[in-house]
């Protein structure tokens, strides 16, 4: 599992930084991403579908949102 | 069989870019799209700041087009480097701070660049000849192509009718007769070509794609290169343009007043940076000041603040001052009127 802290960014920044990451990564890893802007629980789930990744699990734990992505094929 | 063409197509999240791709899908062509994140952006983080915007939540138009098209879509952060378009466009600005037609080379400039490392082979946008004043005129065209290096791979579908052919039509690999002639204002050939593709509820920006292209904005960003005496920017300075109101009381300081609970949040984040303003003894809303301080300016400062507390008609407020998240001072002041806030402190 790859951490990404994308805390006090605010979107399309945390995108950005979710994209960049799952550049370097392989098809099948998972990246955890904490974000603080609320923008993100709707603009990463979007990016993902559009470039093939999972969302496997979206949390609110104290003002922060946690998204798991399961990196797709592509 | 033939190789399938590739283009990257300029994705802004209005209609227009969005039909252009979607022609281009029509015509077989493999479509992906870029969008590029100057910080001056409509689409993006504002909605996170304003409680009242939480509630409903805004999507982002060119993710959302994207997901229309069924096409991939790459964001890139051009933040830095979108700094010198801004400060030092070549040919000028729009009605406001808008550079129009310095952005649209760069950017084009950018999905070339983009484009021959990815192996695409052409570029496409949505531009139409006569939509916007600025930068979409007919003698504009060819000097986008020609500046951003993109020449005559740089296809705009909605109007390529209307200008010379490009090498994508001339080799054959869009066939030109498919291609529109669209020109001038009216929005209708556009409508009537989404509603063909069946797109409803796209985005109608009226302005433009960036905050750029707001008078108010542009008056805030002039007044900080003014008091700083030089054009120049980082990214926290263009969010907290979008952030409270904004007053200017001595050329060597602003405040920056938090007009609600979304902002004040916003404005905490801050708190290490700047020096900070908050009432003690009402409940009132923080404030950044941005600048240096001499002699009773923290007491000048702490007085616009009260006026916007709950305190704003008691004798007296108490106001902590707090400089890089540390408190340096506590006053107390009697919060000015309406009327001694004077109106060319307003930026
Ligand atoms: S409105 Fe803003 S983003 Fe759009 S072309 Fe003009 S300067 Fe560039």
């Amino acid at each position: 599992m790859i951490e990404l802290d994308a805390r006090r960014l605010m979107c399309p920044m945390p995108v950005i930084k979710t994209q960049d990451a799952i550049k370097t990564m392989v098809s099948g890893d998972n990246l955890r991403v904490t974000c603080t802007d609320p923008g993100v629980m709707q603009d990463i789930p979007a990016w993902c579908r559009i470039n093939g990744h999972t969302v496997l699990k979206i949390e609110e734990i104290d003002h922060e949102f946690i998204l798991t992505i399961e990196v797709g094929n592509d | 069989m033939a190789t399938q063409r590739k283009a990257v197509a300029l994705i802004s999240g209005g209609l227009d870019s969005l039909l252009a791709a979607k022609v281009m899908l029509e015509q077989g062509i493999h479509v992906e799209g870029i969008n590029f994140y100057t910080g001056f952006c409509v689409e993006g983080h504002t909605h996170a700041i304003r409680k009242k915007d939480k509630a409903k939540p805004k999507r982002n138009n060119a993710l959302w087009s994207a997901e229309q098209l069924g096409i991939k879509l790459h964001i890139i952060d051009v933040i830095e480097e979108y700094k010198d378009v801004l400060i030092n466009p070549k040919h000028g600005y729009g009605q406001n701070m808008n550079p129009c037609l310095d952005c649209k080379v760069f950017m084009v400039g950018k999905a070339k660049e983009w484009a021959d490392e990815n192996g695409f082979d052409f570029i496409i946008t949505g531009e139409v000849i006569g939509q916007r004043p600025m930068s979409q005129r007919k003698e504009t065209m060819p000097v986008i192509s020609r500046e951003s290096g993109a020449d005559d791979r740089l296809l705009r579908p909605l109007c390529a009718q209307n200008l010379p052919e490009t090498l994508p039509e001339k080799e054959g690999w869009v066939n030109r007769d498919e291609l529109y002639g669209f020109s001038g204002r009216t929005r209708k050939p556009q409508m009537a070509l989404a509603e063909k593709f069946g797109f409803v509820d796209y985005a109608q920006p009226a302005g433009g794609c960036c905050f750029l292209t707001d008078k108010a904005y542009s008056v805030k960003l002039t007044d900080l290169w003014a008091s700083r005496g030089k054009k120049e920017y980082e990214i926290d300075d263009i969010m907290l343009l979008k952030v409270g109101r904004h007053f200017r009381p001595k050329p060597h300081f602003k405040l920056i007043v938090a007009r609600e609970e979304g902002e004040n949040n916003f404005l905490q984040g801050y708190r290490k940076q700047f020096i900070t303003l908050r009432t003690m003894s009402h409940k009132g809303p923080l404030t950044l000041l941005d600048g240096t301080i001499e002699d009773d300016d923290l007491e000048l400062a702490a007085k616009i603040v009260a006026r916007f507390s709950q305190g704003r008609d008691a004798d007296t407020v108490d106001v902590e001052v707090a400089e890089l998240g540390e408190v340096i001072k506590n006053i107390s002041v009697k919060p000015f009127a309406v009327d001694e806030i004077q109106e060319a402190w307003r930026v």
